[in-house]
């Protein structure tokens, strides 16, 4: 369902999915990211990690324009994100633009965010059926697949209030597949739920890792971005102190901030 | 065939067994309650016995008059202003309350500027005010501003006639209130189910009425209720430029038959009958704008009757107290 063949290993390097390049943001005077760069490539999973406040959540929204940057660039799938190229000029984009481009994007939010008013199928269904103008039955048929991929079936016709969180948030994810992303973002998925409803959550998403999903977690879930990352970052303080493969920076941390917040945290 | 309704809790599967341990207690009595009841009671009556024996309420003309045609044709009135103007309003007030929210500056000072204007003066002002717009500009023309070049020209009093001069004062003052309620409905939604529908590529006007003005509908009905029952009587505030809803014709017919008394009484049952009917699309509104916030709704009254009568013929009274 998720295309990756054309992003199969070669000997030529592909073009990075997502870059990021010197970003910057500040709040009312606060720079909270102070040149962020970073590149995921098409089927990597990439782990943000670092203690709250470090800019992790502001970077992840800044990748599909929730938050807009203060200075560098990120582009996604080689389109530059909120702004636009025509001829040697750089346009900021309108809303309808911005829209467009999100639909490549999806995003899981810590505190699931579902349509209240909805069943968990009408959330998966409303952007589909709304926004790309896919048939009602159609949508509906590929919105049950999701559902079924997340293990929820049988709680299509029911409200996000009639679910545990573990559920909404797994209703979230198929609501954020529905439009076949190439890139998904979460921003910590597991942050709001009770302890026992953490694996089923993580089990989704080693699933959609393993499946070639490209995905960017923020998360405080060491033992998730162990098993599932290719790449994990640690930030702090608004800068990528130190990024690598699990093996370096979990196993044997270079930086004593890094260190130190992985003391914090195991 | 036995009744399939009984629960576990029916009084009459639990007869055999009493738990030893359950406590038989004698319930905590209210006697005061009775006393207060009582006293009410017997003050509502007197006042309704001297009320009704009152040798100045002529009786017969409150019953000559509550059902005759020339009030029903007033009741009516009342009401198609009331709905009309109410629902004109309430897509206005949609429009303003986004206005007001929105990003750009120039729709905010609008919409900002208009609630001033309509909520800073009186109703009654404006009422009169759209009344005697004949008086401000005798003509109406469509054309280019600052030249002589005209598409259209009438006269004020043929265009705009008492009638749609009320309807305009009500339907444009209601707009103010109601952008108010409107713009609270939407601040009431949560910041995260714009982040919500942004992530999954809706754009801001498919966010807003798919996503916001449902759920901040849950929010608006219950003052737009208030609001609502505001406007019906509201309406009778018309009678200043002489249009013919219920309280004009009753002063109409007051004033020939000297029976001021006898015509409130026949114009507040009216009311109070409409303000009753008006409450009930106010149930069902929240009812269908409140799925997926209780875990199961409540019953509809009619819902309610039918659950009775299926248990009522085999149920003791004792179980009534279930049904919360």
């Amino acid at each position: 369902m998720i295309d990756v063949t054309s992003t199969t290993q070669m000997d030529v390097r592909p073009e990075p999915l997502l870059s990021a390049r010197s970003v910057r943001k500040s709040y009312g005077g606060v720079e909270v990211l102070k040149g962020v760069s970073l590149t995921v490539d098409a089927g990597q999973v990439m782990c943000l990690l670092g203690p709250s406040g470090s800019g992790k959540s502001t970077f992840l929204r800044c990748i599909n324009h929730l938050e807009r940057i203060d200075g560098g660039r990120i582009s996604v799938n080689g389109e530059l994100v909120g702004y636009v190229q025509r001829q040697d000029r750089i346009f900021e984009m309108n809303p309808r633009e911005v829209a467009r481009q999100r639909r490549g994007i999806g995003m899981v939010f810590q505190r699931f965010n579902l349509f209240p008013h909805m069943t968990a199928l009408e959330n998966i269904t409303a952007a589909p059926i709304g926004i790309r103008k896919v048939g009602k039955q159609k949508a509906r048929d590929r919105g049950m697949e999701l559902l079924d991929r997340v293990g929820l079936v049988k709680l299509a016709h029911s409200y996000p209030a009639q679910m545990s969180g573990g559920q909404q948030q797994r209703v979230a994810i198929a609501r954020a597949l529905a439009m076949d992303p190439k890139l998904l973002l979460f921003d910590e998925p597991t942050s709001a739920l009770d302890p026992e409803l953490v694996g089923d959550v993580l089990d989704v998403m080693r699933t959609l890792a393993a499946d070639g999903m490209t995905m960017v977690v923020v998360t405080h879930e060491v033992g998730f971005a162990r098993g599932a990352a290719d790449v994990v970052v640690f930030m702090d303080a608004g800068v990528v102190v130190e990024a690598g493969p699990p093996s370096s920076v979990l196993d044997n941390p270079q930086s004593p901030r890094t260190r130190a917040f992985l003391e914090s945290v195991m | 065939m036995q009744h399939s309704a009984l629960t576990s809790r029916d009084p009459v599967t639990l007869a055999g067994g009493v738990d030893p341990d359950d406590i038989v207690a004698v319930p905590l009595r209210h006697p005061w309650r009775w006393v207060i009841a009582a006293v009410l009671l017997a003050g509502f009556v007197s006042l309704a016995v001297s009320l009704w024996g009152n040798p100045n309420v002529h009786h017969p003309t409150i019953n000559e008059f509550i059902f005759s045609p020339r009030i029903l044709s007033g009741v009516v009135l009342t009401l198609v202003l009331t709905v009309v103007a109410m629902l004109v309003s309430t897509v206005l007030g949609v429009l303003l309350a986004v206005m007001r929210l929105s990003h750009n500056p120039v729709m905010n000072v609008l919409a900002w500027l208009y609630v001033w204007v309509f909520r800073g003066t009186p109703l009654l002002i404006q009422i009169v005010f759209w009344g005697y717009l004949g008086l401000l500009y005798s003509q109406i023309s469509l054309g280019i501003p600052f030249t002589d070049f005209t598409v259209f020209s009438v006269d004020t009093n043929t265009l705009i006639p008492a009638l749609t001069a009320g309807l305009l004062a009500l339907t444009l003052n209601q707009a103010a209130y109601s952008a108010e309620i409107v713009r609270a409905g939407m601040l009431s939604v949560d910041e995260g189910q714009h982040e919500a529908a942004y992530s999954v590529g809706m754009s801001p006007l498919f966010t807003l009425f798919k996503v916001v003005l449902p759920q901040a509908m849950r929010v608006i009905i219950p003052p737009m209720g208030n609001e609502t029952i505001s406007m019906l009587k509201n309406t009778s505030l018309l009678s200043v430029i002489a249009v013919l809803e219920l309280y004009t014709v009753a002063t109409q017919i007051s004033s020939q038959s000297l029976r001021q008394v006898e015509m409130l009484v026949v114009v507040s049952c009216w009311y109070l009958f409409l303000t009753s009917v008006l409450s009930i699309p106010q149930y069902y509104l929240e009812r269908h704008f409140g799925r997926g916030n209780a875990r199961s709704l409540p019953l509809t009254p009619i819902q309610r009757i039918r659950a009775a009568v299926r248990r009522a013929p085999s149920t003791p009274v004792s179980e009534r107290s279930d049904a919360r």
